[in-house]
C-alpha cells in the first residue's frame, strides 16, 4: 500500500455566498457556474485511494489465492487445452490509462503461465459485444506490444465478432427465456479467462461473458426498454433488471460447461493526475491555487481558439494515471463480490435527500466516443443512461425533477464509427424519442441492415443496433424526469432529442421553475472523476 | 391589351442573369420582362379562338427565363417578343371555361399529315415545332404569334382546348397543365410493381409526381426529398411513404432500399438504391444525387429542366443506368393494375382525374395580379422557404380583362 495519506472521502457541499464558482465540464470545454446560495449543493467525489504499490505482484497473488470455488489459475492450465482470453473494449477506462494497461499486466501473466504449463491453443479476443471494434494503436495500447505481436500477426489477437455466423453459439436460454449467446471459441475453450476492469459497479461478473461475447440474439433480451425502465440504477446490483439478467446468463453458461476464471481490477480516481495540466479538475474550486487559476484561464483561452477537431485530438490523447486499487480472480460471483466493495469504497458518497433540479457538466468523453466524436445520442446517454444511474437508494432528483446537462451538443457524427447513428438521428429520432415505440417499429430494420453488419465486421463500426441501446439506456431517467435541459448545446439537436435547449445555467433554472416550481433545490454532480451517490 | 412580354434584348438579359445570382426571382426587375399595353394577337387561321386567362401559374420553366438562367438549347425553338404563361384556364368568347395544352405540334402548326409524334398523340415530341403557320415556339407561352397566359387575351387553336368541368373550380384548373407533366413523367418512369422510387425535390412539381406515382403505381414505396416543413408535409399528404432533407437523400434511399453504400460510413453511392429516381430539380448537383441513389441499371428520369450542367457520369457507364427524360405530355399508355392490357390515354385527362382525386388545387397558394408581377415572380422563386407551392396571376378582374 501506498505511504500517502488517507484520501478524503466523497463531500457534499452546501452552496453559500462564498462558495467560488463551481466547474462544470462542457465538452471539450468547461464552464464556471454560480450556484444560487442557500439551496444548491455540491456533490464531489472521493479523492483517488492510494494505489497498490507492486501491482505485478498482486496479480500474481490473486491468480494464485482465487476468490469462492476455483482452484489456482495454474492447477486449470494443462497441455493440449484450449485457452481463451478475453478482455474488456476500448471503451475501459476512461479515459485510457497510462501504459502499462493493467490488462497487459493480467495478460502478460496468465500467458506466463499457461506457456509454463505447456498450452499452446491460445486465442486471445477483445470482448467487444456490438461496440466497434479496436484499432492496432487500441489493441497495443491494452495488451502491450510483446502480446500484441506475438499473437496478433498469427491472428491468435482479434476482435469478437458478433456477426461471424460460424463464431457463435446458443448456449440456451435462461429460466425467463433469455436466449444465451456466446463466441464460439470461448464456449468450446476448456477455460475462458476474462480480463475485466470495473470502473463502475455495473462493470463485470456475468455482464463480462454473457455481454462482452454475445451478440444481438444474446444482448437484446436485455438492452431493452422494457428492462432499462424496470432498473432502479444499472449501477446498483440489487436494483437492476440488467445485472439480474446477465446473471440468470451466466447460470446458463455455467450449466452449458464453460468454465470462466475471472480476473477482476478496480483503479482508483486519479483521473487527471495529482500534478500536471488536468490536475486541478479533481481538485475542489476553494482550493485551486493561483497556478490552478491560471491554468484554467490558459487552457479555455487557448481552447478557444482551435477547432473541434483539434480540440478533440488533445483531450482524447490524454492517458489518466490510475492506479490499480484491487485485482481479485476466480469465480466469478465471489470474485464480483470483492470488485463491487472495492468499487464503492472509491465511488460512494453518502447523500441525504434528493433534489428538484439536478445539473451536471458532461465530460468530452464516454464510453462509446473513445478517439472519437461524442454525438447528440451519447451525449444523451452519457447524461441520461451514465451519470443519472450513478446512484444507489434513490435517484438524486426526485421523480418529476428536472435534469440540467451542459454540453455541446454538436450534430456531429463521426462516420466510421457511427453510421447507424446518423440514420437513426435522422429518421428514428425524427419520428418518436419513445423508447417503447421506436423498438417496436425500427430496431429490427437497423439489426438486420446489411450495410451495418458489413461496418461492423470489416471496418470500426459500432453494430446498427447500438444507438437503440445508447437511447434505452435513458429509458429510466427518461420516465422518471420532467424535463430534461441542455446549456449550450446545438439548439437543432437538442430538440430533435426531445430535450429543452438553453444558452446559460441561469436560463435552465428559470426554465425548470415551470416544471418543479420557485426556489428549487439544486444538487450539481461535480463528475468526473466518478462518483456514485448513495441516496437515503 | 395588358401583357408581361419578353422581348430579346441581350443586355437586359445578362442585367436579368446578374439580379437573379443575387436573388432567384429579382431578374424580372432589369431583366427583358416589362408590363405593356399591346395589340391582342392576331388568330394565325382556322381552328384558332381567343382566350382571355382566368388564372395563369408561375412555372419552374418561366422563373428561368425571367432570370436569364435558360439554356441557350431554347434559341431557335422560342420566338420573340413572347408572352409567357402556358399554365392557363380561361374563358372562350362563346363562354366556356378552357384549359389550355399549351404544346404547340404539328395540328396547331396546320401541318397536315403530321409527324410520326404528333400521329400517335405525343405530341411534345412534334418533330416540326420550327415549322407551319405560327413561328417557332416549344410551347403557347413561347411563341411571338400565340400570346400566353401572362396578359390579358391570348390565342390557342382547338385541339388545345380541354373543357373545364362546371364544378372545377379555377384553382384546379390551372394545375392540371403541371399535374400533366408530372402525370408524364410518372408513366414515363415505368416504376415496377411493389419497386421503390425517389423523387428529387418538393417545388410544384416534385409534389405533382409524388401524387401521380401514388395514383399510377399505387404499389411502389414513395421517397421524396423535401426542403421546407411545408413541403415535407405536403409530399406526406400527396402519398410519399418517406420524407427526407435533401441533406439526407442518400442516407434515406439507403434506408429504404437496404442498400449497401460506396464510403465507409459516410455515404459516397449506393451499390443498390432505387429502381427509379425521378429528378425534379434538375441542377448538376441534382442528376448526380440521382445516379448515386439509383440501383445498377435503374432509371432516372428528368423532369426539372436542368439547362447547362457538367455531371459525372461515370457511375451511368459502369452501372448500366437509364437516364431518361420526361417533356410535357401528349397520350400515355396507362398500365393495367391488374396486369391486363395498357389503356392508352391522353395525358391532360389523366390530369384531370388526379387534379379532382388528389384535390390539387389546394397547393395554389397566391394569386398575384399583373400588375404585381415583381412580386408575384419573386413570390413564385421563394415559394419553398415561404410555405407555398404554386404562384399565379389573378385575371379574371373584369375591368382588367375587357381593357384590351
Amino acid at each position: 500500500m501506498s505511504s500517502r495519506r488517507s484520501p478524503r472521502p466523497g463531500f457534499v457541499l452546501d452552496v453559500d455566498r462564498s462558495t467560488p464558482p463551481i466547474l462544470f465540464h462542457h465538452g471539450e470545454g468547461f464552464r464556471l457556474e454560480k450556484l444560487p446560495p442557500g439551496r444548491s449543493r455540491v456533490l464531489y467525489p472521493a479523492e483517488p485511494l492510494p494505489g497498490i504499490d507492486d501491482p505485478e505482484a498482486a496479480i500474481h497473488h490473486a491468480l494464485h489465492h482465487p476468490e469462492g470455488e476455483s482452484e489456482p489459475l495454474p492447477a486449470l492450465l494443462f497441455p493440449g487445452m484450449k485457452l481463451t482470453i478475453a478482455f474488456d473494449d476500448v471503451s475501459l477506462p476512461l479515459p485510457k490509462m497510462q501504459r502499462p494497461d493493467v490488462r497487459q499486466r493480467i495478460i502478460e501473466q496468465v500467458l506466463d503461465l499457461a506457456a509454463a504449463a505447456g498450452v499452446d491453443d491460445v486465442h486471445i479476443i477483445a470482448a467487444l459485444a456490438l461496440h466497434r471494434r479496436m484499432t492496432e494503436d487500441e489493441l497495443r495500447h491494452a495488451v502491450g506490444d510483446r502480446v500484441y505481436d506475438a499473437f496478433a500477426p498469427r491472428g491468435l489477437l482479434y476482435n469478437h465478432d458478433a456477426e461471424d455466423p460460424d463464431g457463435m453459439v446458443v448456449l440456451g436460454q435462461t429460466r425467463h427465456g433469455e436466449d444465451v449467446q456466446m463466441s464460439r471459441r470461448a464456449a468450446e475453450s476448456d477455460l475462458v479467462v476474462y480480463v475485466n476492469i470495473n470502473i463502475v459497479s455495473m462493470d463485470g461478473g456475468h455482464k463480462s461473458t454473457a455481454t462482452g461475447l454475445a451478440g444481438y440474439t444474446g444482448v437484446k433480451v436485455h438492452h431493452n426498454p422494457a428492462t432499462m425502465t424496470k432498473s432502479r440504477s444499472f449501477m446498483d446490483q440489487t436494483s437492476s433488471e440488467l445485472h439480474k439478467s446477465n446473471w440468470r446468463q451466466g447460470e446458463v453458461i455455467r450449466d452449458a460447461g464453460v468454465k470462466i476464471f475471472q480476473i477482476e481490477t478496480t483503479i482508483n480516481n486519479n483521473t487527471f493526475g495529482r500534478t500536471g495540466p488536468l490536475a486541478f479538475l479533481q481538485k475542489r474550486e476553494w482550493e485551486w491555487t493561483a497556478r490552478d487559476r491560471a491554468t484554467f484561464i490558459g487552457m479555455q483561452a487557448g481552447l478557444k481558439g482551435l477547432p473541434a477537431a483539434r480540440r478533440r485530438q488533445i483531450f482524447h490523447s490524454w492517458e489518466a494515471p490510475y492506479e490499480l486499487t484491487s485485482v481479485q480472480a476466480g469465480e466469478v460471483e465471489a470474485v464480483h463480490r470483492v470488485t463491487t466493495e472495492n468499487v464503492y469504497r472509491q465511488h460512494l458518497v453518502p447523500v441525504e435527500g434528493q433534489t428538484d433540479v439536478l445539473t451536471m457538466g458532461l465530460p468530452y468523453i464516454g464510453p462509446y466516443n473513445v478517439n472519437s466524436i461524442m454525438n447528440p445520442i451519447l451525449v444523451a446517454c452519457l447524461g441520461l443512461g451514465y451519470f443519472f444511474n450513478l446512484y444507489k437508494g434513490r435517484p438524486l432528483v426526485r421523480e418529476g425533477g428536472v435534469l440540467i446537462m451542459s454540453h455541446p451538443t454538436p450534430w456531429e457524427f463521426h462516420p466510421v464509427h457511427h453510421p447507424s447513428y446518423i440514420d437513426f438521428f435522422e429518421q428514428v429520432l425524427a419520428d418518436t424519442t419513445d423508447p417503447v415505440e421506436m423498438e417496436a417499429r425500427y430496431e429490427k430494420q437497423y439489426a438486420e441492415d446489411e450495410w451495418y453488419r458489413h461496418l461492423y465486421r470489416t471496418s470500426y463500426a459500432y453494430h446498427g443496433v447500438h444507438p437503440f441501446y445508447m437511447w434505452y439506456w435513458c429509458a429510466h431517467a427518461l420516465e422518471h424526469l420532467g424535463r430534461v435541459i441542455i446549456v449550450g448545446g446545438d439548439v437543432r439537436a437538442t430538440r430533435r432529442l426531445g430535450f429543452s435547449p438553453a444558452s446559460t445555467l441561469q436560463d435552465a433554472l428559470e426554465m425548470a421553475t415551470d416544471v418543479v416550481g420557485p426556489q428549487p433545490t439544486i444538487t450539481h454532480f461535480h463528475n468526473p472523476p466518478i462518483l456514485m451517490a448513495d441516496v437515503t | 391589351m395588358k401583357a408581361l412580354r419578353f422581348s430579346r434584348n441581350l443586355p437586359r438579359y445578362a442585367a436579368a442573369r446578374l439580379a437573379g445570382s443575387v436573388v432567384s426571382g429579382r431578374g424580372a426587375g432589369p431583366g427583358p420582362l416589362d408590363l405593356v399595353d399591346v395589340d391582342p394577337p392576331e388568330l394565325p387561321g382556322p381552328g384558332w379562338v381567343r382566350v382571355r386567362p382566368r388564372l395563369a401559374g408561375i412555372c419552374g420553366s418561366d422563373l428561368a427565363t425571367v432570370d436569364g438562367r435558360s439554356s441557350r438549347y431554347f434559341e431557335p425553338i422560342v420566338s420573340f417578343p413572347f408572352v409567357p404563361g402556358h399554365e392557363v384556364v380561361g374563358d372562350l368568347d362563346d363562354g366556356r371555361r378552357v384549359v389550355v395544352e399549351p404544346v404547340l405540334g404539328c395540328a396547331t402548326r396546320g401541318i397536315d399529315p403530321p409527324c410520326e409524334w404528333c400521329a400517335r398523340g405525343d405530341l411534345g415530341n412534334c418533330e416540326h415545332i420550327t415549322l407551319g403557320r405560327i413561328e417557332p415556339g416549344l410551347q403557347t407561352g413561347f411563341c411571338c404569334d400565340t400570346g400566353g397566359g401572362w396578359s390579358t387575351l391570348m390565342v390557342a387553336h382547338e385541339s388545345q382546348l380541354h373543357p373545364v368541368p362546371d364544378d372545377m373550380e379555377d384553382e384546379a384548373a390551372v394545375m392540371v397543365e403541371p399535374t400533366a407533366c408530372a402525370v408524364h413523367a410518372a408513366l414515363r418512369a415505368g416504376v415496377p410493381a411493389g419497386g421503390t422510387v425517389a423523387v428529387l425535390g418538393a417545388g410544384t412539381l416534385g409534389l405533382l409526381t409524388v401524387a401521380a406515382l401514388r395514383r399510377f403505381a399505387p404499389s411502389a414505396t414513395i421517397l421524396a426529398s423535401a426542403r421546407y416543413p411545408e413541403q415535407r408535409n405536403l409530399a406526406a399528404l400527396l402519398g410519399a411513404d418517406v420524407v427526407v432533407e435533401p441533406t439526407e437523400w442518400l442516407r434515406g434511399v439507403r434506408r429504404l432500399t437496404g442498400s449497401f453504400a460506396v464510403g465507409d460510413g459516410a455515404i459516397d453511392r449506393l451499390t443498390g438504391g432505387a429502381d427509379v429516381v425521378i429528378d425534379c430539380v434538375g441542377s448538376a448537383e441534382s442528376l448526380a444525387d440521382a445516379m448515386a441513389a439509383v440501383r445498377p441499371k435503374g432509371r432516372v428520369v428528368v423532369v426539372g429542366m436542368p439547362g447547362p450542367v457538367t455531371v459525372d457520369l461515370t457511375g451511368l457507364w459502369h452501372r448500366e443506368i437509364e437516364l431518361v427524360g420526361a417533356y410535357a405530355y401528349g397520350t400515355e399508355e396507362v398500365p393495367d393494375p391488374d396486369g391486363g392490357a395498357p389503356r392508352r390515354a391522353r395525358t391532360f385527362d389523366l390530369a384531370f382525374e388526379l387534379v379532382r382525386s388528389a384535390d390539387l388545387g389546394r397547393l395554389v397558394s397566391a394569386t398575384y395580379p399583373l400588375s404585381r408581377y415583381r412580386d408575384a415572380i419573386e413570390h413564385a422563386a421563394a415559394a419553398g422557404p415561404r410555405g407555398a407551392v404554386k404562384v399565379a396571376f389573378d385575371l379574371r378582374d373584369e375591368k382588367e380583362r375587357h381593357r384590351l
